[in-house]
């Protein structure tokens, strides 16, 4: 394994105006390596993904790329760089086919011709975007059909699959899986842990432990726009990310969230927080249900009391 | 999250054949075209609507709003609007006349000046709305009453009057406005109305001296819009500009680029149809092209473009100015009072919505 970072971020700071988003912050990610950034909202971890994909150019700070250190003019070099991002809900244009989001940006892999007869060669780039998505498990029949009748995981997969295919040699995710639901979230994590194999750098950002847990080998964590440091897995509990990234503060809503893990780890399987506050709903909606038809009944006599 | 997601594949394979062409932006306006053909040659057919003359009459007038229906709806595509068109007609016709007509200057070099202003106001429409982040639909309502305000201003303060003929002698002479005014196969009809197979007037000419060169330019920019939207990179990042112009920018298309070059492309439009209109009429008016912008824009939506940009297609905009200039001369022949155009205008426009909407939908997975 090279010992030379992918991507090396050395005391990074972003202030916008009076405030400052990100407080000399480094983190260093190895090919082949799942790196989580995490925080809580508010934490800098935006910012940061922002300053390193090239959409705002840090206040102070440098960021190397391979043992060379860059500074870049925009997203286009940042990719250009090797540096794909995938935003949450930004990843994909819903009312665009599968292939013309695979290409977005990056048409040229697939023109033909020169000058007035460059032409976009739609059939051959079909061709790639089934290939590409077949090989993560998702069979797209039909490459020209509309992103958005495709579930918000595989969504997050094609945008992946067009980094990995581009040639990105870091990878960042911003809270990939926090729209999903568990099974999306999975296929997405399974994802995640294929471009680790593919000798990819991946920042992953999220919010959630439990995901983070699932694929990570190092963790970093924001608090406050400042680093609370790096730690690799094996060396930090899980409950201690926690602790540090909601920082001491609001000790009540971790009292709740480490209840939630012990109760989790107690039915031995990972399930998740999100299915055990949806079965809260279900049973809060139904004694509210019962509630109700009790309170019509009710009504119901008093009306039909004789005067 | 759908239960189904666990079996993507089953889900996938089970596009109705229905459901696909539905999906397709100008289903729409292909089908209303045939209908109101088919509705005028039952209602119309023995008023001479489709004689010769009356289907070029019809063709003409669908081409000329053809011409900046395909420009709005490609930048309606990106995302944007452009209601200066109507007022860009109007001033790009009075570039065109004030210094043919009054100052003597060649007709040529002066429609190659108005598809520079052209250029000019179609940048600055666009850097506005890029630089302001203004709504376009703000942006060029103040240009739509600026342009036509300069044009009425400036032509009174020149001429005195608000119209400006003179310049059917210029056209004979040019050698560049053939190619706006002109006509095509004249030799074809001469020899055609000869030969008695069209109508011909008593002195032997035929009635229809040729398909006009409006006609041509209209098929033409339909096949290229259609060509760049489809084959091209410019046409992904159009789609994409309009789809969501942050995520496209996060992977590194110019969206600015895309619009500024949009903006150009409508006031170019308008200079097109109103070098077409001065010529062929022979003549200038400030007010010209009034309300143009609205039936471009009505024609690209029932041609399929979403509102709300990312959808749309080239030659659905053109089936709606086909259908615009069927029904606009349709409804002339059938002896019906035109007033009645405007709300027939209104009631496809509503239609042409509902549908877009529906099938918005439809191609976005039911949501």
């Amino acid at each position: 394994m090279t010992t030379v970072p992918v991507i090396d971020v050395r005391n990074i700071s972003k202030h916008f105006g009076s405030v400052i988003a990100l407080n000399e912050v480094s983190m260093a990610v190895l090919a082949g390596e799942v790196h989580c950034l995490l925080g809580d909202n508010g934490a800098g971890k935006s910012t940061l993904i922002k300053t390193l994909s090239g959409v705002h150019p840090p206040s102070a700070g440098e960021i190397v790329i391979e043992g060379k250190p860059v500074v870049f003019r925009g997203p286009r070099d940042a990719l250009d760089h090797g540096i794909a991002t995938v935003y949450q809900d930004l990843a994909m244009i819903p009312l665009m086919s599968v292939t013309r989001n695979f290409f977005m940006g990056r048409e040229m892999a697939v023109i033909k011709g020169k000058g007035l007869t460059e032409r976009f060669d739609i059939h051959r780039a079909n061709e790639v975007a089934r290939e590409e998505m077949a090989k993560i498990g998702i069979d797209v029949r039909d490459p020209n059909q509309a992103v958005g009748t495709l579930s918000g995981g595989e969504r997050q997969c094609v945008a992946i699959a067009r980094a990995v295919y581009f040639g990105a040699k870091v990878l960042i995710l911003d809270e990939p899986t926090s729209a999903l639901g568990v099974k999306q979230a999975s296929v997405v994590l399974r994802y995640v842990a294929q471009a680790r194999a593919r000798r990819l750098g991946v920042i992953f950002i999220t919010h959630n432990v439990h995901h983070a847990w699932a694929v990570g080998d190092k963790f970093t964590v924001l608090n406050r726009g400042r680093t609370l440091g790096t730690f690799a897995k094996g060396t930090i509990a899980r409950e201690e990310l926690l602790n540090m990234m909601a920082g001491g503060r609001e000790l009540e809503e971790l009292g709740a969230e480490l209840e939630e893990f012990a109760r989790v780890d107690a039915a031995k399987g990972e399930e998740s927080p999100l299915e055990a506050g949806a079965a809260a709903e279900r049973a809060m909606a139904e004694t509210l249900r019962q509630e109700v038809a009790e309170d019509h009944k009710a009504a119901g006599q008093e009306q039909n009391r004789p005067h | 999250m759908t239960a189904a997601s666990a079996h993507p594949d089953e889900r996938l394979k089970e596009t109705p054949l229905m459901r696909r062409l539905m999906i397709r932006p100008e289903l729409g306006a292909v089908a209303g075209a045939i209908l109101v053909l088919l509705f005028f040659a039952i209602v119309a057919g023995g008023s001479g609507m489709f004689s010769m003359l009356g289907v070029v009459t019809f063709l003409e007038v669908s081409a000329q709003l053809g011409i900046i229906a395909i420009a709005a709806a490609m930048l309606m595509i990106a995302g944007e609007f452009d209601l200066s068109v109507g007022s860009m007609i109007g001033f790009a016709g009075i570039v065109i006349a004030i210094p043919a007509a009054e100052w003597g200057w060649p007709l040529w070099l002066c429609i190659v000046i108005a598809f520079g202003v052209a250029v000019l106001v179609g940048y600055i429409n666009g850097m506005v709305v890029i630089r302001t982040g203004l709504p376009s639909f703000i942006v060029t309502l103040a240009s739509l009453f600026i342009l036509r305000g300069i044009t009425i201003g400036v032509t009174r303060e020149m001429t005195g009057r608000t119209q400006i003929p003179g310049l059917r002698a210029l056209v004979a002479q040019d050698w560049l406005a053939p190619i706006f005014a002109g006509r095509i196969g004249t030799g074809l009809f001469q020899w055609m109305a000869s030969a008695g197979w069209i109508t011909a007037r008593s002195d032997g000419t035929p009635q229809v001296p040729g398909i006009p060169m409006s006609i041509l330019w209209w098929l033409v920019l339909t096949v290229i819009a259609t060509y760049v939207l489809l084959r091209t990179r410019i046409g992904n990042w159009i789609f994409a500009s309009g789809g969501d112009a942050a995520a496209a920018r996060n992977v590194g298309v110019p969206v600015r680029q895309v619009k500024i070059g949009l903006f150009i492309t409508t006031a170019l439009a308008a200079t097109l149809f109103a070098t077409i209109q001065s010529l062929v009429a022979g003549s200038a008016d400030v007010l010209r092209g009034d309300q143009k912008e609205f039936e471009a824009i009505i024609a690209s939506v029932i041609g399929g473009c979403l509102l709300t940009g990312g959808y749309g297609s080239a030659i659905g905009a053109s089936f709606g100015a086909l259908i615009f200039g069927t029904v606009e001369q349709g409804i002339f022949y059938t002896g019906v009072n035109t007033d009645w155009f405007k709300v027939f205008l209104g009631g496809m426009l509503l239609i042409a919505v509902m549908f877009n909407t529906y099938v918005r939908r439809k191609a976005t997975g039911g949501r």
